[in-house]
């Protein structure tokens, strides 16, 4: 595949249109409605002679990117990596892995992380948000995943050959999806990361939960929701600066043949400002891709 | 000046008793991340002679990471005088990585 694009918004309609039309072979994965769904009314965009629904809106874009010849692909990706070369990028999602010469990341803005005291705190201790980066230090100990749907089981089966114990902790939520027996499934509300001493510097140690017991962990892998964008870009290595992806003019990241447009990019939360940065992420990884055949 | 590669066996050495700060790159193959990292550690050490700047393959070398409690990478740390000053974890432009020794 040429181009992979992330989102069905603004920005990633926008960045189908322009690189289908610049000529490159175009597909993107959506797991269905995001902000722009919710908004009620929208009047301050260009060309609405009445205000229109953001539901209509974002309907209309993909009708009109469908008839384009834009291939759209419903599903949940839960992870973003370079090849083995690192000639390209990789696309996962719970079902396959799907390769492509560019990736457009504009799947929105990610909500924060839980005020879990000590999750914070512990970052870089214990705490990780990248199961396939983290693996490794973590061969024999027990660990847990915080989160409920496939992204955390995804993070969780990433760990399960090394790790000695895999645990999820949905933290008061219902599993969205089944979760295998091999992982054992705690539902209770987590208070506080706990740590201890180790060679004079914190680290993991357990997780308080409601009920007042602490279970033993070493490790506690992040995955709550569905992985945002930003969650991908941190994954395979894009610069972010406070839960943005950090770009240049031409919307493209630090990782070759990755871009980002619409609200992971920060700045006006706006369909205008998503509709014009998807142009010109198009265009660019379109001008990518071209450079690389 | 290059990045000089370090191990279990030089650490003490080429680090904990270098005669300027030291940045350490811990690091691994397989890690994406590190591998968009590498980059931007070389350029800090061609414009940054005051520094010296090794970085450690912890594939080869679990003590080290378990010494200094590496749990994710890649991790840059800063060395001043033998101890261990301060850690960044992830990707991090060029910029954050000197804050570290500022």
């Amino acid at each position: 595949m040429d181009i992979i694009i992330i989102g069905s918004g603004p920005a990633g309609v926008s960045a189908a249109l322009y690189a289908k039309r610049a000529g490159a072979d175009v597909t993107v994965i959506t797991r269905g409605s995001g902000a722009l769904a919710k908004a009620e009314k929208i009047e301050n965009y260009y060309g609405l002679a009445e205000p229109v629904t953001g539901a209509e809106l974002e309907a209309n874009g993909i009708a009109g990117a469908k008839r384009l010849g834009v291939s759209f692909i419903e599903d949940e990706v839960v992870g973003l990596a370079m090849n083995e070369d690192f000639t390209g990028l990789v696309v996962q999602t719970p079902g396959r892995a799907c390769e492509a010469k560019a990736v457009v990341l504009t799947a929105g803005s990610t909500r924060l992380a839980p005020k879990i005291p000590g999750l914070k705190e512990l970052e870089g201790k214990g705490v990780s948000y990248c199961a396939i980066c983290d693996a490794f230090f973590y061969r024999q100990k027990t660990v847990a995943v915080l989160g409920e749907g496939d992204y955390a089981l995804h993070e969780a089966e990433i760990l399960l050959p090394h790790a000695g114990k895999v645990m999820l902790f949905t933290n008061g939520k219902e599993p969205a999806v089944k979760i295998p027996d091999t992982i054992e499934v705690h539902k209770e509300k987590i208070i506080a990361v706990e740590a201890e001493n180790a060679n004079g510097m914190e680290r993991v140690s357990g997780l308080r939960t409601e009920d007042g017991a602490v279970t033993p962990v070493q490790g506690l892998f992040v995955a709550l929701g569905t992985a945002g964008s930003v969650d991908l870009a941190r994954k395979i290595g894009a610069a972010t600066d406070n839960n943005r992806i950090v770009v240049d003019g031409e919307m493209a990241t630090n990782v070759p043949g990755l871009y980002a447009a619409g609200d992971c990019t920060g700045g006006l939360l706006q369909v205008v400002k998503a509709a014009y940065e998807g142009a010109v992420a198009g265009l660019a990884a379109a001008k990518y891709v071209r450079s690389r055949k | 000046m290059a990045v000089t590669v370090v191990n279990k066996e030089n650490f003490k050495n080429e680090v904990l008793k270098a005669d300027k700060p030291v940045l350490v790159d811990f690091w691994a193959t397989w890690c994406g991340p590190c591998r968009m990292m590498a980059p931007v550690v070389e350029t800090i050490a061609e414009e940054h002679p005051e520094l010296k700047v090794c970085k450690v393959d912890i594939d080869e070398n679990p003590e080290l990471a378990q010494l200094f409690n590496v749990m994710s990478i890649p991790t840059l740390a800063a060395f001043k005088d033998g101890q261990l000053t301060g850690t960044a974890i992830g990707y991090q432009p060029k910029e954050n990585v000197l804050k570290l020794f500022a």
